[in-house]
């Protein structure tokens, strides 16, 4: 087995009082596509944050293609180049155009010139066929499509891991499956990708490995197969028969 | 579950005795503007075609004042067509007929208040034969002081532009200093906080006495070098309001930066932008768009506020005004500064309310 390329170790984090993430412990490999699940406040956005160096975490460590990424001494800029995150809200810059969105950070923390940028950025709202709203402002796009160019302005900055937090939870039923497809063909290219999501369905076809999280510890990880038809923890079981009968698996 | 239903009988009011108060309101109305239209021209001594030119504005006025009455009149029949409707049965006609009839009384309501008030000013500016015409509005006067008076209103809008654009940078200096993290910055932190609250705190025409006068007595480097005296009071003047406005604009500022949502930055750094780099393209552009029309307030503010650098002594169009008023002994000269900053406050007011309706048309979703 090579060298894990997200290796988290033994991770504590505290918001105040609370105690978020109790000793997590997980390993990603390249090309791997693993989904964080499990019920609201169990800490899988926090993860992700703590991940892109977001938010600092108070013990533990975690290691980013054998790169220290926590703690002190971590240029965070650079560390960030190489993973990309995507939010639940977008987070588009509504002043800026489409376009403007996805150069700004390859032209100012890469360097690259502006038509060097442009270009990127053009081939890619091809692949997701958005060229025709390069110069809109993202207010004027559908959430699937602020979305499709929130990934695609992760992209630009060719990152080698991308991380997903819960990038459907905030769109319409009918948006949510184009920005899905995006995220598949991700996989399909051999991204390596750590999305917290709550489309089981979609957790089950996409993922190498699916982790539940429950109350800031990882209680099951295994492939989508066996933790979505064999459980082992009883909070799982609870946690994936109230997603059944709510109908959302 | 369902509770069983309580409504009352269906309620109808035809709007006729309003209708009938509004006629009796409007007749009256027209006549006080009669009265006071008649009241300012008899005092109003001008030449022959201006003359022909007043009586014909004031026709107009009364003309206009013309439509109460027509407003009244229009509720009335509408509110009896609404009555007849009602006894008829066609429940639905009337309550459309007193609708209407409610609709001409409201625009009866507004014109009212605007002849009132119209009324009010034909009688105020003919009291006393017209004497208050005389002193605040006297043409020979006015067109006598113009040369002075933009003579000096030039250095107002000197003092303005030179300050406005300094204001700018300065207090957004102010505000990321105030915006600072970290323990290292704690010290200059408590400075700016120490500055906004004096400086918005002390009224803005000390700060001038101090700068502009006190200032050249004690020799302050480099204010004291300058060999021209005007241009030294000038640049005085112009950190005087830097010094005060800055404070204010500060604050403005700030509010602009911590409405910027967290997840703005969170977005902007996640892609490795650096903390500046964050502010410079992000945070800022997206809270001066926020804070225009606070902060076009303040500048407005400061352009009325170059008028206090006469207390200083700089002549600008107060000063000026001030001379003329002591030698023609009336008070138009000071009526025509007035109007000079109308003259550019207003059109300013505009443009900016105008750009900032155009972003908001393109970044906004329609």
């Amino acid at each position: 087995m090579t060298e894990p390329f997200i290796e988290i170790k033994q991770v504590h984090k505290w918001f105040g009082e609370n105690h978020v993430l109790q000793g997590i412990d997980l390993e990603v490999h390249e090309h791997e596509v693993v989904c964080l699940i499990g019920p609201s406040g169990c800490g899988k956005s926090t993860l992700l944050r703590c991940i892109n160096a977001l938010e600092p975490i108070q013990e533990g460590s975690i290691r980013v293609d054998g790169e220290q990424a926590s703690g002190r001494g971590v240029d965070v800029n650079w560390l960030r180049q190489d993973v990309g995150i995507v939010f639940q809200s977008y987070n588009l810059f509504p002043h800026m155009t489409v376009l403007r969105n996805i150069t700004l950070a390859p032209i100012k923390a890469l360097g690259l010139s502006k038509s060097e940028a442009t270009d990127r950025a053009m081939t890619l709202l091809k692949r997701i066929g958005l060229d025709n709203k390069a110069n809109d402002y993202p207010d004027r796009l559908s959430g699937g499509q602020q979305q499709r160019v929130a990934i695609a302005r992760a992209l630009a900055m060719r990152p080698r891991v991308m991380l997903l937090d819960e990038i459907t939870s905030a769109l319409d039923p009918e948006l949510v499956h184009e920005v899905l497809n995006m995220v598949r063909e991700l996989a399909a290219d051999g991204m390596t990708m750590l999305l917290a999501t709550h489309e089981m369905g979609f957790a089950k076809e996409v993922s190498s490995r699916v982790c539940f999280l429950y109350q800031g510890k990882v209680e099951e990880i295994a492939e989508p197969q066996e933790i979505f038809s064999s459980p082992k923890s009883a909070h799982t079981q609870r946690f994936l028969k109230s997603i059944i009968e709510a109908g959302r698996l | 579950m369902v509770p069983s239903s309580t409504r009352t009988a269906p309620h109808f009011s035809s709007n006729r005795v309003k209708s009938i108060i509004g006629v009796f309101a409007a007749l009256g109305i027209e006549s006080l503007l009669i009265y006071a239209l008649h009241q300012y021209w008899s005092t109003v001594g001008l030449l022959d075609t201006a003359r022909a030119v007043a009586l014909g504005l004031l026709i107009a006025i009364g003309l206009f004042g013309m439509s109460g009455c027509w407003y009244a009149s229009r509720a009335l029949i509408h509110a009896q067509r609404a009555d007849k409707q009602w006894r008829a049965g066609h429940h639905q006609a009337a309550r459309i007929d007193a609708e209407e009839s409610r609709t001409h009384l409201a625009s009866l309501a507004g014109i009212g208040l605007a002849i009132l008030i119209v009324v009010f000013l034909l009688l105020f500016t003919s009291a006393n034969g017209g004497k208050i015409r005389q002193v605040f509005l006297n043409g020979d006067f006015l067109s006598r002081s113009r040369p002075a008076l933009l003579r000096g209103f030039w250095l107002n809008i000197k003092i303005f532009v030179t300050a406005q654009v300094l204001v700018t940078i300065w207090a957004l200096l102010v505000a990321i200093v105030r915006q600072l993290p970290g323990r290292g910055a704690a010290p200059v932190r408590l400075l700016a906080v120490i500055y906004s609250d004096v400086f918005r705190g002390v009224p803005a025409v000390i700060v001038i006495y101090a700068v502009v006068l006190g200032f050249p007595l004690a020799g302050v480097p480099p204010f004291a070098d300058m060999q021209d005296k005007d241009l030294q009071r000038f640049w005085l003047a112009v950190l005087a309001l830097v010094l005060v406005y800055g404070a204010y604009v500060s604050e403005v500022y700030r509010a602009g930066i911590e409405s910027i949502h967290w997840s703005q930055t969170a977005g902007a750094r996640s892609l490795g932008l650096s903390q500046w780099q964050t502010y410079r393209h992000v945070i800022v552009p997206q809270a001066v768009r926020r804070i225009l029309p606070p902060l076009l307030n303040d500048f407005i503010a400061l352009q009325k506020d170059t008028a206090l650098v006469s207390f200083a002594g700089l002549v600008d169009i107060v000063g000026q005004s001030n001379l003329l008023k002591n030698r023609f002994f009336n008070l138009t000269p000071v009526f025509g500064a007035a109007l000079l900053f109308l003259a550019v406050t207003i059109p300013f007011t505009r443009f900016l309310d105008y750009l900032i309706r155009r972003d908001q048309a393109r970044t906004q979703a329609g």
